[in-house]
């Protein structure tokens, strides 16, 4: 900002010249030439009327000859003024203006005030880098639980897309270079309220540089990356990066889940969906033990092979380019996939999955209608590159899409808005199929058709007044009290406990006696809309009293003053 | 050689001398102090002031400074002269042309400054 002042102040200097210089002349050439005054006599005007003259004279051509009328010599000295100083005016007027339209100019003064509301920020918030398609999913999921947000993005476009994006917050985003360490400590990563900063830009280089920087500027700050190379998350892991989120190697787990526990994959698909606008996904059941073609044999081909690989299945690899992507060990049918002949040769009647993983959304397409022709009973994964084409992809009604952005936003938004879903969902990888089984038909009671509500609570002053009040008062508060509903005490609440968190121990789906102490951390699981009653057991003292014991103990802050006395 | 060096250069130390030989003279005298002088003065200062818009660098932003300060001074020499002549009539009197050159000559000591600090910066320039 300050070196584009000094270029306008530099460039300014020539019209000021110019225009200083044709003063000077001017008056000088006024107070030299002799005129009359009103008897005759010789006259020489004076710097104060000069002066005088020549600051009206190119504005207000005509306005009179003063304070004698001129002499011939002064008009025809008057008349090459009046020209001189006119263009010596539009001139310097000109180049003002165009500096002040100046593009470089206009980014600065924006990226100015950009900075400075960045500085007033008063409340935490969260630096996402990048805002592609990862991006753009990340912030609408934390703006819509209610995270504030900065953005810096490289492409000017997209940078301003995020105005019409309509969310629920302001962003503040800075059109810039996120490698460059200015642009991230202009966009607040020093800030104090800064919680975080997420690298999803395209480029893994890119979140190197974004890691290291953020971890050097400000130590002890939250750092999620986006890699999906394995060299990269070495790397980045190597300096203390928190999160490293390769999109292949989540949706290869996810996969293997998906065939070997069904029901743990249904559930982590249905906790993490978010938005309550999402409808819930159906449960899938990828064939197991069967042979998979896999088409594309790059990043993601690769993690998806070497994870169904070591669960024991039979693969057999589609590539184009296998110089380019590298032999697997089962050796490869040579082709892109999309003809018929080379999935017949790939054994697609035999086959009983496949997944189209090249990364181009058309050819994947093309598999899967040319594949659906040989074999209808196939089990389709299909990899979605650009979320422009959604609509295309749902029409061939693949059995499971990955999408990598949506895969990363998603997991992104869990581990920065409820971290402790995150702890429940690898808590619950320990467990077996039948208690995810169990959990699922759970929440299916709860919610409809839309994903379901979390919300994390702490037993604390802030989040649960009453509660505290209670326990303070030396009685006790049970979990189960929490989930009555306050308008009718034998109902139960559209609420379920997923993980209690006491210090260090963290107690999955914990039993309706469980007391409740200060300093708890519970993580509540809801259909639609399902908290506003828990809020009122948790904060007000009447209702909590009523759920807890059936009747309304105390009055009002005045009625059990009153009473006390 | 860099040539805006040397119209820099020009004009500071022009405005010095023209400071100088304005200044030089009398203090009361008005037949010591020519208008055409002060009116170059002011001229080479405004110059000399747009010419160090623009330098990032400390001395450039104390050369500013300077210049200021000296513009200050001359503008309200002027000031008091086109008072004294053209507003109240009392001419030009020894009182009032002391007052002009003073101030002209509180122009000079900051002109003076922005000599120096040209010297100085020419001295530590290593090549």
């Amino acid at each position: 900002m300050d070196s584009i002042i000094f270029l306008i102040f530099r460039r300014m200097r020539p019209p000021l010249i110019t225009l200083l210089l044709v003063y000077t002349v001017s008056i000088l050439g006024l107070t030299l030439i002799p005129g009359q005054d009103a008897d005759g006599n010789v006259w020489h005007m004076d710097f104060f009327h000069a002066f005088y003259f020549v600051s009206f004279m190119s504005t207000t051509i005509g306005f009179g000859e003063i304070p004698y009328e001129f002499t011939d010599a002064q008009r025809l000295w008057v008349l090459l003024s009046i020209y001189a100083s006119v263009i010596a005016w539009l001139y310097a007027i000109g180049t003002i203006l165009s500096l002040v339209q100046d593009k470089t100019f206009k980014q600065a003064v924006a990226e100015n005030k950009l900075a400075r509301h960045i500085r007033d920020m008063r409340e935490p918030f969260y630096l996402v880098c990048g805002y592609g398609e990862t991006g753009s999913a990340l912030v609408r999921g934390l703006t819509d639980v209610g995270y504030h947000v900065v953005v810096i993005e490289i492409d000017e476009q997209r940078s301003q897309i995020i105005k019409l994006e309509n969310l629920r917050d302001y962003v503040p985003t800075l059109h810039g270079d996120a490698r460059k360490p200015l642009h991230l400590q202009e966009a607040g990563l020093q800030h104090p309220q800064c919680q975080g900063v997420v690298a999803v830009t395209n480029d893994n280089e890119a979140n190197l540089k974004i890691a290291i920087t953020s971890k050097l500027l400000h130590p002890h700050i939250n750092v999620i990356c986006r890699a999906d190379s394995h060299d990269y998350e070495k790397n980045m892991a190597s300096f203390g990066t928190d999160h490293i989120i390769d999109p292949f190697d989540t949706f290869a787990t996810y996969l293997a889940t998906a065939i070997e526990e069904p029901c743990l994959y249904l559930l982590q698909m249905w906790l993490y969906s978010g938005n309550e606008e999402v409808r819930l996904e159906e449960p899938v059941y990828p064939p197991r033990n069967k042979p998979w073609i896999i088409c594309g044999f790059g990043r993601f081909g690769k993690a998806v092979y070497q994870r169904l690989k070591k669960e024991g299945n039979d693969i057999i690899v589609v590539e184009a380019r296998p110089d380019l992507t590298g032999l697997p060990a089962g050796g490869v049918v040579e082709g892109r996939g999309t003809e018929a002949e080379t999935l017949m040769q790939a054994g697609v009647e035999q086959a009983a999955g496949l997944i189209a993983g090249t990364d181009n959304d058309a050819n994947n397409l093309s598999i899967v209608v040319t594949a659906r022709e040989l074999n209808p009973e196939l089990f389709f994964i299909v990899r979605q590159n650009y979320s422009d084409n959604s609509a295309i992809i749902r029409a061939v009604n693949a059995d499971m899409v990955m999408q990598p952005s949506r895969i990363i936003a998603d997991k992104i938004r869990v581990l920065l808005a409820t971290p402790m879903l995150n702890e429940f969902v690898s808590l619950a990888y320990h467990q077996d199929n039948e208690w995810a089984c169990e959990l699922v038909s759970r929440i299916s009671a709860l919610v409809v058709r839309h994903a379901p509500q979390l919300l994390e609570i702490v037993i604390d002053d802030e989040q649960a007044r009453a509660v505290v009040d209670v326990l303070n008062g030396g009685q006790k508060v049970y979990l189960k009290d929490l989930l009555r509903d306050p308008w009718k005490r034998r109902d139960h609440l559209n609420c379920i406990v997923l993980m209690m968190q006491r210090d260090d121990e963290r107690i999955p789906l914990p039993g309706d006696e469980t007391e409740l102490r200060i300093g708890d951390r519970l993580l509540f699981c809801a259909g639609r809309s399902g908290f506003t009653r828990l809020e009122w057991n948790l904060q007000h003292d009447n209702v909590l009293s009523y759920v807890r014991l059936g009747r309304v103990e105390k009055h009002g802050w005045l009625w059990s003053k009153l009473t006390k006395k | 050689m860099n040539p805006e060096k040397v119209v820099f250069g020009f004009f500071i130390v022009l405005s010095l001398t023209l400071n100088f030989g304005f200044f030089i003279g009398e203090i009361d005298n008005p037949d010591h102090h020519h208008v055409y002088e002060l009116f170059a003065v002011v001229i080479v200062n405004l110059i000399a002031t747009i010419l160090k818009f623009g330098d990032r660098s400390q001395m450039g932003a104390v050369l500013l400074a300077t210049s200021l300060a000296a513009m200050i001074q001359l503008i309200a020499a002027t000031l008091v002269w086109t008072f004294a002549v053209h507003i109240s009539q009392t001419g030009l009197t020894p009182v009032v042309m002391a007052s002009i050159v003073s101030l002209s000559g509180g122009a000079m000591l900051a002109n003076v400054i922005s000599v120096i600090l040209l010297i100085i910066e020419t001295v530590m320039l290593r090549r």
